[in-house]
């Protein structure tokens, strides 16, 4: 149902709020009649695109175009869109027919089309028989229809939705996403949807767009995201999902958890280090000797209604999440195998940590807001510009921010079958990614410290 | 001890400061000198063309000085309210500063600042005076309701396509009527009974309800005083009714 014709564009927009960017270069263009959804967790500017298309906020760089036509400085009152806000903003003084008919009454619509058009809208979201009636008098999911309502009978040209459902109970968002999906092919009108729901986003959208910390991830279909992960954040974000440090040893080949697997990806190059993803329901259990790929022993086995999650350890000691409808005991040796189509072969983003310094004398650096000792460097005096390079699992964490030589928190984190990847973000906004076995939570405060021996330096070129 | 007996100094309090009083006007209102139930102090009212002028005049000023409260408070109660027009705490505090000042010794100072302009007292000077004293008392509970109203509303209202302007009369206002409300309680009732500041800063020219209450019970005419106190009761609590939804002026306070 979707056109080719783009109805928004967004062309290197970028937001700040103080000194903190919220939205860095985004790039984004939306088709006409498309539900599109920003996915992404709290903070990731998704609300704040949704505001600048609006027209609630200005962009600080880039342009936003309606039908190719830039409408940054076109106030919200004059653009054709509506929104259903959050938690709904329907206006407490006025009754569910006059908060309605509030756009219409603005735009001198005669009263007579107005009691049409509102009776029509409340009969799509089915409130018909509401209109008298006080909005502090409705419940949650009433009041989300009536938001809903006040927001078509203007017939945008977009419908903007901020996480629309998330005040509902399970039952009754499962039940709107429906009705909203159906009003989509009913209208023909394009939405665009925000939300931090993974599932909803995968259920509503014709193209999902995942952001995190002010920058698009990955844009696609429901199914292109779910099953082609571009990085391990959207694997990590949409889904459950084993995410695991490979290499690929040529085309179709790549190896990890210390073995050897087919796999449909090629033009990686040879011996490239890559992250691998494998989702817990495309891991098989077979009593072939002649398919089995790996062995392992289950370690624990829960219910979870439609399946049974467990979690196992392979021969070669990394631990898999595995979806199965049937269950198998705590302790069995099994054999496990995935298929090539289901291994999905990601770039790795960064092998090492590389960040810029400069040398204070022959024995300390300076880097990420902190002085670290290092060994005697000859050939660099005391005021060079230099680049540090430290591998990850060389970077230790400390229990108190002042037993470090910079304090930062644990900002995201993965697990990668047999250890943790970290990112670490210091409290001068650097970010440091770390591999552990000691197990953080999100939002730790820690310090970090390197060993001199572990600090890798190069004079920069003077160029 | 259970919980609710830690109110009893409280209801004590209450019921002689409070409730006692009150009595105390209405068993006054309805005798004569010698202690018998009369309805002369209330006929003698409707009969007294000096009181019911006084009455009516009193009214005129309470109702114009609400007015100009409301003219004036609304706008500034707005303006301080507007994070993008105001940015410092310290604005607020300089409206609510007057407060802290005897209104007495405000009163007196600007009758003092009168004379030495030579401006002529009268009901200029008063109204001048009423609305020095009581807007604070206005601006305070509407700024309240407006810094605590939730932005999505506004917005929801630009989104439907009102202008900045259409957003204020259509939205802005009629959600901010509980602060309104309580600002007009807290205006009009005391306007109703004050004396003190008619008597200076229009030398006793012009008299207030509140003036002549004050001067029959100073000449000892406690029947007749307490009638007429009786009245301004029954004005007062008219206008709590006129004023609405109580919880919600009351919440504009808070």
């Amino acid at each position: 149902m979707a056109s080719e014709e783009h109805i928004i564009d967004l062309k290197h927009v970028s937001k700040r709020f103080g000194d903190k960017t919220v939205l860095d270069d985004i790039n984004l263009y939306i088709r006409k009649g498309e539900f599109v959804t920003l996915l992404g967790p709290s903070g990731c500017g998704k609300t704040t695109t949704l505001r600048l298309i609006g027209g609630f906020l200005a962009p600080d760089e880039g342009e936003i175009l309606l039908d190719g036509k830039d409408i940054s400085s076109i106030p919200p009152y004059k653009r054709p869109f509506n929104t259903v806000f959050q938690r709904y903003a329907l206006f407490p003084h006025l009754d569910v027919y006059e908060n309605i008919a509030f756009g219409l009454k603005l735009q001198k619509v005669p009263e007579d089309e107005i009691e049409r058009r509102v009776k029509r809208v409340l009969k799509l979201v089915s409130m018909s028989d509401y209109e008298d009636r006080d909005v502090d008098s409705l419940s949650g999911g009433q009041q989300q229809r009536v938001a809903i309502a006040r927001a078509l009978v203007n017939q945008p040209k977009i419908l903007l939705l901020d996480e629309p459902l998330a005040a509902l109970d399970l039952k009754m968002r499962q039940d709107m996403q429906i009705e909203l999906k159906e009003m989509h092919k009913k209208l023909g009108i394009t939405f665009i949807y925000v939300t931090h729901d993974q599932e909803e986003a995968l259920t509503l959208s014709d193209t999902i767009v995942v952001m995190n910390e002010g920058k698009i991830q990955q844009i696609g279909t429901p199914i292109d995201i779910y099953n082609e992960p571009v990085n391990c954040f959207v694997a990590d974000f949409i889904g459950e999902s084993n995410i695991l440090k490979g290499k690929m040893l040529r085309d179709r080949r790549v190896a990890f958890i210390k073995h050897e697997f087919d796999c449909v990806d090629e033009g990686f190059g040879e011996m490239t280090p890559v992250d691998v993803v494998v989702r817990p329901e495309d891991i098989y259990f077979t009593t072939d000797p002649a398919k089995c790929q790996f062995k392992a022993t289950v370690n624990s086995c829960t219910f979870k209604g439609v399946h049974y999650e467990m979690w196992v350890d392979t021969d070669t000691g990394y631990e898999l999440m595995i979806q199965d409808y049937d269950p198998y005991p705590v302790g069995a040796e099994v054999m496990l195998y995935i298929d090539p189509d289901d291994i999905q072969v990601m770039r790795k983003e960064r092998t090492r940590n590389v960040m810029d310094g400069k040398m204070v004398d022959e024995t300390h650096v300076e880097m990420i807001g902190g002085v670290f000792e290092c060994l005697p460097q000859e050939g660099i005096a005391p005021g060079d510009d230099v680049r540090v390079t430290v591998r990850f699992e060389k970077v230790d964490l400390e229990d108190h921010q002042e037993e470090g030589v910079v304090a930062g928190e644990v900002h995201f984190l993965l697990y990668k079958g047999d250890h943790y990847h970290l990112t670490i973000l210091t409290e001068d906004g650097y970010h440091v990614w770390v591999d552990t076995n000691d197990i953080w939570d999100k939002g730790d405060l820690v310090g970090i410290t390197i060993a001199p021996e572990d600090l890798l330096i190069e004079k920069k070129n003077e160029a | 001890m259970k919980r609710s007996h830690w109110s009893i100094p409280y209801v004590v309090f209450m019921a002689i400061f409070v409730v006692l009083p009150l009595v105390l006007v209405m068993v006054y209102a309805f005798q004569d000198g010698t202690g018998h139930f009369t309805l002369a102090n209330i006929t003698r009212f409707f009969t007294d063309a000096d009181a019911l002028t006084t009455f009516a005049v009193s009214l005129e000023i309470a109702i114009e000085n609400t007015l100009i409260c409301i003219l004036l408070g609304y706008p500034a109660a707005w303006i301080l309210a507007n994070k993008d027009l105001n940015r410092s705490a310290i604005t607020i505090i300089l409206f609510i500063m007057p407060m802290w000042i005897n209104a007495l010794m405000r009163t007196l100072a600007t009758a003092e600042i009168f004379n030495m302009l030579g401006i002529r007292l009268g009901k200029g000077t008063l109204l001048f005076g009423m609305v020095y004293d009581y807007l604070p008392f206005m601006i305070y509970p509407i700024y309240n309701v407006l810094a605590k109203m939730d932005k999505s509303y506004q917005e929801a209202a630009q989104d439907l396509g009102a202008t900045p302007w259409k957003v204020f009369w259509k939205v802005t206002v009629p959600l901010s009527m509980p602060g309104v409300w309580s600002g007009v309680l807290m205006v009009f009732m005391p306007t109703v009974s004050t004396f003190a500041i008619s008597e200076f800063l229009t030398n006793n020219k012009i008299k207030l309800f509140g003036t002549i209450i004050q001067e029959n019970i100073n000449s000892s005419m406690w029947n007749y005083g307490a009638a007429l106190a009786f009245f301004m009761l029954i004005i007062i609590g008219i206008t709590t009714l006129f004023t609405g939804d109580q919880k919600e002026a009351e919440e504009a306070l808070i």
